[in-house]
């Protein structure tokens, strides 16, 4: 009786989950998912903690009351602008739980009983949990700058991975020949070794391409969770993970369509690498870079019918996002039409343009997405472009020698004016010249995005 | 100077080409006299009595007119029974069509006639007031309407009674010209939802202006030709245009065309299919009916009820329907024209006059038509390329079906890798131990392609929120913290279920948190 009401439990808590995930296809439901989503994790835990299996509450509860208020502090506090690391590090905190609860299963008599399945199973648990821990953690490190985002280029590094997962793999053999749990040794040194190969992996990655490091990373997390499920034969467990998993992995997909690249670069880890803007990039483009100050790009933007704003991860970094506000309600009570253009893989988290833009109360009906907005630049008389650079850039469509070539890009240069806020005349994370700078309809206004847009907010106020 | 006003001869015409108001403006213009033959206002209400008190002559017969008279005003082109009344010298001003009448024009030319067409008349702002194609066009627009109205079996307006609800009528106008205006301008007038077609960019507004919805083919292709009127369009358009017309052809209840390209066949563009899928009861007013219909199962002249009870009404007299007005506004164009010719006193046929050089036909038999070209129309810029026609709505399913296509090798790929390690450990005796596994792949399976399915439909802007909100679900890991944590509170086990714990309840209460501080920040 007393299994059959925590079976029914776990499963209307995999019903709920899946209704959250539905409820964010679109803005007006998302808020009900999120409800959905603390419904069902509040009915599974509560079940759970209440049946007779669960007896340690006087260490059960401290860690769950602890754990409550360190990630209610941390979502509190969390910046917009710092969500990807936030994300990075919450990643990594399932990594490492699914190491421990794999530990703990290991070790756990009940549980254990010498089968080999349930070996394996405890062996990919930790595997994918310790790639997961460490991953996120050099992913959440690089994010909040203290590690460099440039790739770490090892030589033979694909020889490494494969080094490290056959070693994983032969660990594996023995760890299971061993039996009970005499293979803890080689669980330990696996566990190990897969937390090289999770630093590894991430490290080789650039900044510019984190978006689809933080969704891998996310599809990692899930699965981890499907094999701790598979481990404690726990069908809730399964279900997550797998949902998880395959989000994370869509939105992987996504990101990776937006670049260009191939998913099992991604998998494989390494990549960003190959063209990671090492070469040099054909030949330099020819002409002049415009630049232009404020006082013209006042002008500009009151004699604007059409104006598209087109933030990159600057934005983020300059915390530009409220100043970017300000000016796009001015310019609205001027008349003109303003829209924002989002290339999926702006910023460092999928939809995190989307979510800072929201931040600063920026109506969500304005803000489009490439495909629905790449037709009308045409039309557009005004672009401001804020910290953006490889996604607007035109060699992506016609150097067949630039490292981001085939990459779908932002077409601004076809507006009538381009205004690019940038801080120096330096390249972009790719490491690619960008020939929209030496375009005759293009201009840089350079300084601090957040500067230049409050300098045009009082201009135009004024 | 004498003006002779004959009767219209042909059938079913009530037209006549004066009225007594004009009768009396070309006595002032300086015409010595007017005749006109008994009887010939009759039809469009204007008494014989009426005519004499402004002081026109009433002739018997038509071949007095013809006789007496030095200039002729005539609204149809002549019938053939009345070319040998042309005297040579005389003037004849009336509607020629001289690009489908060339054997009229050519008798015309042999008896040494100066003949001024009145649907020559060029599209320039000086002439509009001698306009009579627009002067007819705008009465045939409305009478289209009312024509419809009498056919079409419910209210143009909808209506809330008591008895229930009457849904307002739905009107296409397919052309957005003279007619076209005049007839949205009516259907709106009597509380029809009222859409309008034209591949003129620039009448967009005009139909905007009367209250219509423009529809629009989408395909860059300008329709604008020369003089105002539309040219013909691409294939690819046409084909965008046919597939348009057929969506649009199952919603409404009336549908007008009235589109014309200038000297040829009316094109089809309301074909037979669109008519199929038509509701019983649907009326078709074909204003091109005379130039063979811009609907392929139109009668000129007649009522035709099809297969499906839609009814085309291809007449071509709506003018003579409302013969009255039509013969006042078409008589005030000719004293127009006449007044810019130089009245009666110094009547001449000036070349240099734009709008009468281009009228005119012929000039004491001599063929003067075409006239050439005085200002050349801007050519059409050129479109090179032709994007694909795309008419339907954008289509998001069909994308996101790709999208799929692109990436199930992934969930595939991971599947078979499940099932390969179900078989492969399936095979170690263990039964019981494979069989759990079996169902647990099962589950582990479903549950992918749930998340495939759900995922997928996510906006792109909620990304964000879609990672945390899995990131606190992927807190669920807990389950197994919670299982191994014990009594025994310094046992192993219980201490790393703790932590687990921990860490994944940070998760669960970060994740939900910050989903939620995201998503409240969305707003319209």
């Amino acid at each position: 009786m007393e299994t059959m009401l925590l079976g029914l439990a776990f499963l209307v808590s995999s019903v709920l989950f899946i209704l959250s995930l539905r409820g964010l296809s679109s803005q007006e439901t998302s808020r009900r998912g999120n409800v959905y989503g603390i419904v069902g994790m509040a009915i599974a835990v509560g079940a759970l903690a209440t049946s007779t299996e669960v007896e340690g509450y006087a260490i059960l509860l401290p860690a769950l009351a602890l754990g409550g208020v360190i990630g209610y502090l941390m979502a509190a506090r969390v910046a917009m602008t710092s969500m990807p690391e936030m994300v990075a590090l919450l990643h990594s905190f399932v990594g490492a739980a699914a190491v421990l609860v794999g530990y703990a299963s290991y070790l756990d008599p009940k549980l254990n009983q010498g089968s080999a399945v349930f070996l394996v199973e405890v062996f990919v648990d930790v595997f994918i949990g310790a790639i997961t821990f460490t991953g996120s953690v050099v992913a959440f490190l690089k994010l909040k700058g203290s590690v460099s985002g440039k790739p770490l280029l090892l030589p033979a590094r694909h020889l490494f991975n494969l080094g490290l997962v056959t070693a994983s793999v032969v660990l594996g053999v023995l760890y299971v020949q061993a039996g009970g749990t005499d293979g803890l040794v080689q669980l330990g040194i696996m566990t190990v070794l897969a937390g090289v190969l999770g630093w590894h992996l991430v490290m080789a990655i650039g900044g510019a391409d984190m978006p689809v490091v933080v969704s891998m990373l996310n599809s990692y997390s899930g699965w981890t969770a499907s094999a701790a499920g598979f481990m404690l034969q726990n069908d809730l467990l399964i279900i997550t993970g797998a949902l998880v998993g395959s989000s994370g992995a869509i939105l992987s997909y996504i990101m990776c369509k937006a670049m260009n690249r191939s998913i099992w670069s991604v998998i494989f880890g390494g990549f960003g690498g190959d063209s990671g803007g090492k070469k040099p990039a054909g030949p330099a483009p020819e002409g002049e870079i415009a630049e232009i100050d404020v006082d013209h790009t006042v002008t500009a933007l009151k004699d604007a019918k059409g104006v598209v704003i087109v933030p990159g991860y600057g934005m983020a970094v300059a915390r530009a996002q409220h100043a970017v506000r300000e000016l796009t309600s001015l310019l609205r009570d001027r008349g003109a039409k303003v829209r924002f253009a989002i290339h999926p893989v702006a910023g460092r988290l999928p939809g995190h343009m989307n979510v800072l833009l929201a931040e600063a109360d920026v109506p969500y009906d304005i803000v489009l997405e490439m495909d629905e907005i790449n037709e009308d630049f045409p039309e557009t008389d005004v672009v401001l472009v804020i910290g953006a650079n490889d996604i607007v850039n035109p060699g992506a469509l016609t150097d067949a020698s630039s490292p981001i070539y085939g990459m779908p890009v932002l077409e601004v240069w076809k507006a009538e004016q381009v205004v690019i806020f940038k801080r120096s005349r330096g390249t972009g994370y790719a490491g690619v010249d960008n020939p929209l700078f030496y375009a005759e309809n293009a201009a840089l206004l350079l300084g601090d995005a957040k500067d230049s847009m409050d300098k045009l907010v009082s201009a135009l106020k004024g | 100077m004498k003006v002779g006003i004959p009767k219209e001869r042909f059938p079913g015409e009530r037209r006549v080409a004066a009225t007594p108001d004009s009768v009396q403006r070309l006595l002032k213009q300086g015409f010595a006299e007017v005749l006109i033959e008994r009887g010939a206002g009759r039809e469009a209400a204007y008494a014989d009595s009426a005519y004499a008190e402004a002081g026109a002559r009433l002739v018997d017969d038509a071949a007095t007119v013809w006789a007496e008279a030095d200039l002729i005003l005539k609204v149809r082109p002549l019938e053939e029974h009345e070319v040998p009344l042309v005297r040579e010298g005389q003037h004849l001003i009336s509607f020629i069509w001289p690009a489908q009448n060339e054997a009229l024009v050519k008798a015309l030319a042999a008896r040494g006639a100066t003949v001024l067409a009145m649907d020559c008349v060029p599209r320039i702002s000086r002439a509009q007031k001698m306009d009579a194609l627009s002067s007819m066009a705008n009465v045939a627009g409305y009478r289209a309407i009312i024509e419809a109205a009498n056919e079409f079996g419910s209210f143009f307006a909808g209506q809330i009674t008591a008895a229930g609800r009457v849904p307002p009528a739905k009107v296409l106008i397919i052309g957005a010209g003279v007619a076209g205006l005049a007839a949205i301008a009516a259907a709106k007038g009597l509380g029809a939802v009222v859409r309008a077609f034209d591949t003129r960019e620039a009448v967009r507004d005009q139909v905007k202006s009367l209250g219509g919805e423009f529809l629009e083919v989408d395909f860059e292709e300008s329709g604008e030709g020369a003089g105002g009127y539309a040219k013909v369009m691409s294939q690819a358009f046409i084909d965008a245009e046919m597939e348009l017309f057929y969506e649009q052809a199952k919603e409404v209840d009336i549908v007008v065309t009235t589109a014309l390209i200038p000297g040829r066949p009316a094109p089809k563009l309301w074909q037979a299919r669109a008519v199929e899928v038509m509701k019983p009861g649907s009326v078709i007013v074909d204003l091109a009916a005379e130039q063979g219909g811009n609907c392929e199962l139109t009668v000129p002249g007649e009522r035709h009820v099809t297969e499906n009870g839609v009814i085309v009404l291809g007449y071509t007299d709506l003018t003579s329907r409302l013969a009255n007005t039509c013969s006042q506004l078409y008589a005030t164009n000719l004293t127009h024209l006449l007044s810019d010719m130089g009245g009666g006193a110094e009547y001449h046929v000036d070349h240099d006059d734009e709008a009468v050089r281009g009228a005119l036909v012929l000039d004491g038999g001599e063929m003067m038509w075409p006239p050439p070209a005085v200002e050349p129309s801007p050519p059409p810029k050129p479109k090179t390329e032709a994007p694909p026609a795309k008419v339907a709505e954008p289509t998001p399913p069909a994308k996101v079906e790709e999208k799929k296509k692109g990436g199930l090798p992934v969930v595939v790929g991971v599947a078979l890798l499940a099932v390969w390690l179900g078989l492969r450990f399936g095979y170690t005796g263990e039964v019981s131990a494979s069989n759990t596994f079996l169902q647990h792949l099962t589950v582990f399976v479903l549950a992918c392609f749930v998340g495939w399915q759900v995922v997928w439909a996510v906006t792109a802007a909620l990304h964000t929120p879609l990672m945390a909100v899995t990131n606190a679900i992927s807190g669920i890991i807990i389950v197994g913290g919670i299982l191994q944590t014990s009594d025994h509170l310094t046992a192993p086990t219980s201490l790393l279920g703790a932590a687990a714990v921990l860490l994944a309840t940070i998760n669960i209460a970060g994740g939900f948190l910050v989903t939620q501080r995201m998503l409240k920040m969305f707003r319209k």
